[in-house]
């Protein structure tokens, strides 16, 4: 696999999954990029640096050697590289930034900044270094969200509409030859929840619809189990032990007699409510594997996700197989 | 924690002269869900209601009979106590087609609808969505056949695109680009580009051979199509805005206890102080309480420890370790509350719950609705 869009519904923790796997693609000593194109800085963020300029640079070291490179698309930028590039056309270009055309253009057709970023992106896959090797193993792009990645994929389509033919619908058509090709896979992040989980499907029937390549689903923020299964099973139904509770509680010097009671229930009254929950997202996660695509679940980290935190998130992409 | 004033929804609701009530909050905090259930609510007590939702989760559009997208209020609830409850799910396309329709001759308004450029603008503009709920609004309004519009607001990032986009939308008309593409309309139809400068010329030629001639010709045929309902557009956005400010509307900020969203809340309610628009007050929506509050997370995280390290008691350490969680999230979320209370002392809060299920039936919005008014 060359190239890897990461998508799933808002917040659900796209960018920490396509860094972590960026981190996990390269280690063993490979080259791999990290594109981001939603203008919000979120790599820089994410790996605690400033604010990364239109330009591929080295962002961090795999585990055991390996590079992962990063690059915030730009659109205007892209615009600019694109002219100077085909047209040989700076200055023309210049001009138009100043006169707004851009923003014009990026307003009245999104298709039309989608096809810059995608096509910067494209480029950097089928890159070739001096001895003709392809420069980069793999390409990881942090994506728009559910709700807009097959348009965002599928920009040749729009923009055949607007513009049959001329340079930006060769530009696309090349564009589509590599969002399309074997190479390429779409992945879903989602949490076990019912919003992102419907996203989730309703996304990979889409992708599927457009034909463009599904790749895995990564499960993000699994908490731990706390409690034995039979316990959850009997809780859920309002079954509790409470009178062990209070045996323990009474144990621990929490509390005693009547206080202990009250106490034990307002506890298993919590406990029921957590194997409610708990139910929920096995549901969920029985529902995602009616979609038959290869899934991967990620720890939810207790202290947020730090330079070290995304470390441990790629050792566990890595052990899972996804990279 | 601190304790804020209380938001006192009844009292909004049973008021006839609250005509409007806007949700607004960043993505995801539950807009849509508060929406509905202050809908439900305020038919439940005798008003007439209609909810203007965007975009709602699907599960609940099909509670609500909101399965067809047809742009219009249909009857969702009739109540005991003479009120009713009317939903509709905003079409963000046709309303932009219905505007066109109304506001420009047929064949002029044909040559928008049928333009490709305009098939992009008016189904995928960032903003165009937030344009036109504004629009919807005012047509309700208009029409006065409700005597309380409940409003959800788009989904986005942040909770200020609300207010802001019906402007962008606005300069983005203004632009300067696209004046010089409607200049020729007004000089008589001549050729776009012969009229300008010799600068403009040679950005024109980088133009024609980026995009196509095609493309350019048709880009000049929606704008200068366009540009003939123009005024209307401006018109009624100002409209709509005096009528946020109007004292009938009472805007609601939602927010999830979270830093992100408190955050965004205080951000929305200094924004609408700065753009005189009357703030009801704050929901913070998704609030984890614990029934065993008595308890503190630190004296149940020892206890739990104590058990296991004498080996007994297993059921009662794992659920003391439960709630040492529960009662750390409660904390946190508490301090972001707080956070904010602080800053906005005399803003009123009310707080809801989280079910430990989606919401999306009438019984859920009902609990909702009760929750939001017990404060
Ligand atoms: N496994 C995890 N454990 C703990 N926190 C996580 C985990 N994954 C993501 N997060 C946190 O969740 C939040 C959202 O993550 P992230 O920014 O990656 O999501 P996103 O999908 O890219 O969001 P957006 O839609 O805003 O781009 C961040 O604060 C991130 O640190
Ligand atoms: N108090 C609550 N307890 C449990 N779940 C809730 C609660 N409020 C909302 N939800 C759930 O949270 C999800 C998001 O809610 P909702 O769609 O209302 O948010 P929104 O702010 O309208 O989102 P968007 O910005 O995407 O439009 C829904 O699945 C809803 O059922
Ligand atoms: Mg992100
Ligand atoms: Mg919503």
């Amino acid at each position: 696999m060359r190239l890897h869009v990461v998508t799933g519904k808002g917040g659900t923790g796209k960018t920490t999954v396509a860094a972590a796997l960026a981190l996990a693609l390269a280690s063993g000593g490979r080259k791999v990029l990290l594109v981001e194109v939603e203008g919000r800085q979120g790599i820089a963020q994410i790996f605690d640096l400033p604010p990364l300029p239109y330009e591929e640079r080295r962002i961090a070291v795999a585990p055991d050697g390996g590079d992962v490179y990063a690059l915030a698309v730009d659109p205007e930028e892209a615009m600019l590289e694109y002219l100077e590039m085909f047209y040989g056309m700076r200055r023309a270009g210049r001009a138009l930034t100043k006169m707004g055309v851009l923003d014009f253009a990026t307003t009245i057709a999104p298709g039309f900044r989608d096809v810059l970023v995608t096509g910067k992106t494209s480029e950097a896959v089928r890159r070739r270094g001096k001895d003709g090797k392809r420069v980069y193993d793999a390409v990881v792009l942090d994506a728009p969200p559910t709700g807009r990645i097959t348009r965002f994929l599928n920009v040749t389509e729009e923009v055949a509409d607007l513009a049959r033919v001329g340079p930006i619908k060769n530009h696309s058509d090349l564009v589509r030859g590599v969002v399309k090709s074997p190479e390429t896979a779409v992945h879903f992040v989602t949490l076990l929840e019912e919003m992102p989980v419907q996203e989730t499907l309703d996304g990979l029937a889409d992708l599927q619809a457009a034909g463009l390549p599904p790749g895995g689903v990564f499960i993000n923020m699994v908490r731990e189990p706390l409690l034995p299964q039979p316990v959850l099973d009997k809780a859920v139904k309002g079954r509790v032990d409470t009178a062990e509770l209070v045996a323990g509680l009474e144990a621990a010097g929490l509390a005693t007699g009547g206080d202990a009671k009250a106490l034990a229930e307002a506890l298993a009254e919590e406990l029921a409510e957590h194997a409610r929950r708990t139910e929920i997202e096995r549901d969920e996660r029985d529902t995602l594997t009616a979609a038959e695509r290869p899934s991967y679940e990620l720890p939810l980290l207790a202290d947020g996700v730090d330079l070290a935190g995304l470390y441990e998130l790629a050792e566990s992409i890595r052990t899972q197989g996804a990279a | 924690m601190r304790k804020p004033a209380t938001l006192d929804i009844d009292a909004i609701l049973d008021d006839s002269g609250t005509r409007i009530i806007v949700c607004c909050g960043s993505g995801g905090v539950g807009k849509t869900t508060t929406a509905a259930a202050l809908g439900l609510r305020a038919a439940e007590r005798g008003r007439c209601a209609v909810v203007l939702t965007v975009d709602p989760a699907r599960r609940l559009a099909q509670a609500m009979g909101l399965s067809e997208l047809d742009n219009t209020p249909r009857r969702i609830v009739e109540c005991e106590s003479g009120g009713q409850l009317f939903a509709m799910m905003l079409d963000m396309k046709r309303t932009f087609d219905e505007i066109i329709e109304a506001h420009a001759d047929p064949e002029r308004a044909r040559q928008i609808l049928s333009n490709p450029f305009y098939q992009s603008l008016s189904s995928s503009f960032a903003g165009t969505q937030e344009y036109m709920a504004m629009e919807k609004l005012g047509q309700l309004r208009r029409s006065d056949e409700w005597d309380l519009i409940i409003v959800d607001t788009p989904p986005s990032r942040s909770a200020l695109d609300f207010l802001d986009a019906p402007e962008r939308l606005g300069r983005f008309l203004d632009g300067r680009f696209i004046r010089l593409l409607t200049a020729p309309a007004k000089a008589g139809g001549r050729s776009a580009f012969r009229i300008f400068n010799a600068g403009f010329g040679f950005v024109a030629g980088a133009l024609t051979k980026l995009l196509g001639a095609q493309v350019i010709k048709d880009l000049q045929t929606f704008v200068s199509a366009l540009d003939a309902v123009f005024g209307g557009f401006r018109q009624r956005a100002e409209l709509t805005y005096k009528l946020l400010q109007a004292p009938g509307t009472a805007f609601l900020v939602v927010a999830a206890p979270e830093r992100d969203a408190m955050r965004e809340a205080s951000y929305f309610v200094e924004r609408l102080a700065e753009e005189r628009m009357p703030l009801a007050g704050l929901v913070v929506n998704r609030v984890h309480e614990s029934p065993a509050a008595t308890l503190s997370g630190v004296r149940s995280a020892a206890a739990a420890e104590d058990l296991q390290s004498r080996g007994e008691h297993e059921l009662t350490a794992a659920v003391l370790r439960l709630h040492t969680g529960r009662m750390q999230l409660a904390a946190r979320e508490h301090r972001e509350q707080d956070r904010f209370v602080t800053a906005h002392p005399t803003v009123p809060v009310a707080q809801v719950a989280a079910m430990s299920e989606d919401v999306h039936d009438l019984a859920g919005l009902r609990r909702i609705g009760e929750l939001m008014a017990k404060a």
